[in-house]
């Protein structure tokens, strides 16, 4: 039945091109970041939020209008969006930035995403975003709760079950808390980000692939958003973790108590 | 109470008799399973040099002429270039004909050759060798191969093939019934393109929820660019006798690292090549050491793989090479960035299958076009992709002409009309074109050279041998064979039980210079989706098995472990196979059935850790590990190598 009273939902799914999982990465020699001539791939948090977007579709059939990825990097980050239309999105945007630029801080994407949404209006304003809880690169986890704050939305995080009543425009979410889970409703609009147990993300099949070349993304800049990228954070240095000193053998029960005499360590 | 009642009726916790049919869900029938379709001119499975090349020809071939082919690349890697690796140093030659502006873009080939040299190791000295002419790398350029195909998918793109990385080719669609003959007049299934791989299968090979069949790609024409022992290749070559008159393949496993070195040691475009220690003079193989721009160095050992001795590692061998004093002190302050391994064909010309069969054609290293004097195979690999390629549009659009660049000599496109548009094109004309191309020309030359290490005198009857032949520009009126005795897998036949060879005492890994294995693996980056069935299979199917069995598996076992010493726990440089203690019982997740052990031992298959060398599919004594694809975007994710 199509909920009369009820506008239908647009949901926004912002997605983020990280340094892929399986990857080993390595600190940059000039010390300044890891080194990022690797393959990158989508946030896995953020393939779990696109496929909740596409199960809440089949679950509420008619009830999800739009489906609409969005990403904030340089024009490589379009693939991602391309695996984003794959998996099921309808449309897409691309905010390009140069590809010499820095990367995005979380609150330069919460105020892209905060613009963004400011644009829609009428049908096309958006109920719903879900977006991965953090991102495997920089493990900042903010920016969906900056994103709600600009908004003054609710937030239901670390998100492990999402139920959506349309009709009532209200959601039933279940955190992932220290200590075990929690259970809120909120009402919409509402910002969600996803936490590992949401959902197992389905394989983009080729034909769906094949289908997302032909899907539209649309192009912005930073100008057309009215958004400042610049870095508020300086990097001073990454360096990798101290590397670790073995371990000595001891022959012998004696030796081992001489040793832990040495170290300082006496029979209280 | 009713739980013991249980136990007693229904033998719950009592061990049941197994018959191989027992199954809890049905086995998914991969023949059967209903599949979208999607038509196109030429498919072309593998995004290296040659599939590449092929494919970018296809197009240039479309724009001069305004005749439309639709040209589809399935590569089985994450990304185009994720899944190769070489030394490597590139001729140019092939690149100039395919891409005559290619200088003036912004390309990979970063580093120009400044010094070739050769060296013979001892263990403790490196004594120069005179160099031999066909080495002389003037023009050449040092590159990663990873970043080559990587920049030649890009060009694919723009000018409009259809790359799909993270697809593999998985299986041949065949015609509903014979409809075409082989080279010997049999009545043979013809190819009609290629089906993608199945998506979302269990270990048990049912379907799970997220199970996601994969597409047919029916292609007017199917080529063949998987890299030395393609396992698509494999199921052609078999299928179509397309080795009856020539020698089977054999090959060599080249190991590889990336290091960063200090800027001290590093003199940029610096080739050295290498004989000697560590290997004997009976085993075929050498190193090489590559200065890359970047500062970086490629270093590498190549270990023929019709070695002997069943106790030899291959990544042994490689970790203890880098305690020669030569490279201690290369290495010494340096950072290892990569680490790969791949297998490559050292069969030259004599090992040469018929190219072209029912439907497609071999290209590139799938059919074998390493020159193995120079170590190179870059340039062949991507001229025989431009024949095929012309060929096959020749073949599509009969009667157009184009101007031919690939082999102008032996293949020109005719102009006359040929009969009514068919199904499925031959590529017959790639194949009788070849034999005096330039690849042909290039193999011809040096095609003594490998066999002539095939003696007893081993190492030093080749560079003697070698010495005399190339002189002569390989001008000499006898063409020798690989092995004496004619049998289908050389490389794994020549292997001695162990009992008849010795032990080899490894010296102890020296970390950060030389490491443990899985230290090494980690480098890769290779990872494969969790759960899925196990991509290497042991069966035998060229005898017409179908699917594995517990009977195989213990013959697997006991002939490995009892005569060979568990070889392939010693040769895969990923660490996958392992011959455990049986323990009697307990199943391994992944296994067929728990009655497999033999000697006391029992083969677990670390399948996540494949970097897809096909190592054990050449070498393992029994023949009986058929390497078959995974699902895609797994496997290694090279970008240096």
């Amino acid at each position: 039945m199509r909920p009369s009273a009820a506008r239908l939902l647009n949901i926004l799914v912002p997605v983020k091109r990280s340094v892929d999982y399986a990857v080993k990465i390595r600190v940059n020699p000039q010390q300044t970041g890891v080194d990022l001539n690797v393959k990158h791939s989508m946030n896995p948090f953020d393939e779990i939020a696109v496929e909740e977007a596409v199960r809440l579709r089949e679950r509420l059939k008619d009830g999800v209008k739009s489906i609409k990825a969005v990403t904030i990097g340089p024009p490589k980050a379009s693939e991602t969006l391309r695996t984003a239309l794959a998996m099921g999105a309808d449309s897409a945007i691309h905010v390009e930035i140069p590809e010499s630029a820095p990367a995005p801080e979380p609150l330069g994407v919460a105020k892209a995403l905060h613009a963004l949404i400011q644009r829609g209006d009428g049908e096309g304003k958006v109920d719903l975003v879900i977006m991965g809880k953090q991102a495997i690169d920089d493990d900042a986890g903010q920016t969906g709760q900056m994103l709600a704050g600009l908004l003054g939305w609710g937030q239901a995080t670390f998100a492990s079950k999402v139920q959506v009543d349309v009709e009532k425009r209200e959601a039933v979410v279940l955190r992932e808390i220290d200590g075990g889970s929690e259970e809120i409703r909120c009402r919409l609009p509402l910002v969600v980000t996803t936490d590992l147990r949401l959902n197992e993300p389905r394989y983009a099949s080729l034909p769906n692939i094949m289908k997302a070349k032909k899907k539209p993304i649309e192009k912005l800049t930073a100008a057309d958003l009215g958004v400042d990228f610049t870095p508020r954070l300086e990097t001073l240095k990454v360096t990798e973790p101290p590397v670790r000193v073995g371990g000595g053998k001891v022959e012998s029960v004696d030796e081992l108590v001489a040793k832990l005499k040495d170290a300082g360590f006496t029979a209280a | 109470m009713l739980s013991r009642l249980n136990r007693r009726v229904f033998g719950v916790g009592r061990r049941r008799i197994h018959y191989s049919a027992t199954r809890r869900h049905t086995q998914y029938d991969p023949d059967a399973e209903p599949r979208e379709e999607e038509q196109v001119d030429v498919c072309i499975v593998g995004a290296g040099p040659a599939g590449l090349s092929a494919a970018i020809r296809l197009k240039q071939l479309e724009t001069e002429t305004g005749k439309e082919v639709r040209v589809v690349v399935l590569e089985k890697g994450s990304e185009v270039g994720a899944h190769i690796l070489s030394g490597a140093v590139i001729e140019p030659s092939a690149l100039d004909v395919l891409l005559p502006d290619w200088r003036t873009t912004e390309h990979p080939l970063s580093q120009p050759v400044t010094s070739s040299s050769m060296r013979f190791f001892t263990e403790k000295y490196a004594v120069p060798l005179p160099h031999p002419p066909q080495m002389n790398n003037k023009g050449n350029y040092i590159a990663s191969l990873s970043r080559v195909a990587a920049w030649l998918g890009g060009i694919a793109e723009e000018l409009g093939v259809d790359v799909y990385p993270g697809f593999a080719g998985a299986r041949f669609l065949l015609s509903d019934s014979p409809d075409a003959s082989d080279a010997q007049g049999r009545s043979v299934r013809s190819v009609r393109g290629v089906i993608t791989h199945d998506a979302g299968l269990t270990r048990q090979r049912t379907k799970s929820a997220r199970f996601e069949p994969g597409i047919a790609f029916r292609a007017r024409a199917t080529l063949l660019a998987e890299g030395a022992h393609g396992s698509l290749s494999k199921t052609a070559i078999s299928m179509y006798d397309l080795r009856h008159d020539a020698e089977p393949q054999t090959y060599g496993i080249g190991i590889k690292e990336v290091w960063r070195v200090d800027p001290e040691k590093h003199v940029l475009g610096k080739v050295v090549h290498s004989v000697g220690w560590p290997l004997d003079y009976q085993t075929y193989g050498g190193a090489w050491e590559y200065h890359m721009a970047d500062g970086l160095v490629s270093i590498g050992l190549v270990v023929g793989l019709d070695y002997k001795n069943p106790w030899l590692e291959p990544y042994r061998e490689f970790q203890r090479m880098k305690h020669h004093p030569h490279y201690r002190t290369l290495l010494d302050g340096a950072e290892r960035l990569a680490y790969g391994a791949r297998s490559l064909t050292e069969g030259g010309l004599q090992s040469l299958p018929k190219l072209d069969f029912p439907g497609g054609a071999l290209i590139g290293c799938s059919a074998g076009v390493v020159n193995t004097a120079k170590i190179k195979g870059t340039h062949n690999a991507m001229r025989t992709g431009m024949l095929a390629a012309e060929t096959a549009f020749t073949a599509l659009h009969p009667g157009t002409t184009f101007t031919p660049v690939a082999s102008p000599a032996t293949f020109t496109p005719s102009t006359a009309e040929s009969e009514s548009e068919v199904e499925t094109i031959s590529l017959a004309a790639y194949n009788s074109a070849f034999p005096q191309s330039p690849a042909h020309k290039d193999l011809w030359s040096v095609r003594n050279l490998r066999p002539a290490f095939n003696t007893q005198l081993g190492l030093y009857g080749g560079v003697m041998y070698a010495g005399m032949d190339t002189l002569l520009g390989g001008r000499v009126p006898w063409t020798f064979r690989h092995h004496r005795t004619r049998v289908d897998s050389p490389d794994a036949h020549a292997t001695r039980p162990a009992i008849e060879c010795a032990p080899i005492a490894y010296p102890p890994f020296e970390p950060p210079l030389s490491t443990d294995l899985m230290s090494s693996v980690a480098l890769t980056g290779t990872n494969h989706a969790e759960g899925q069935a196990v991509h290497l299979r042991v069966m035998k199917p060229v005898e017409g098995e179908a699917s594995e069995t517990a009977g195989r598996r213990r013959e697997h076992v006991a002939k490995n472990v009892g005569t060979y010493a568990g070889l392939l726990g010693r040769a895969c440089p990923a660490g996958v196979y392992e011959y455990v203690p049986d323990d009697g019982g307990k199943a391994v997740p992944g296994n067929v059935a728990e009655e497999e052990g033999a000697e006391g031992k029992k083969l677990v298959i670390n399948s996540q850790n494949c970097i897809h060398c096909k190592l054990c599919d050449i070498k393992v004594p029994t023949q009986d590990i058929t390497w078959t694809v995974p699902e895609g975007g797994g496997g290694p994710k090279y970008t240096l190598t």
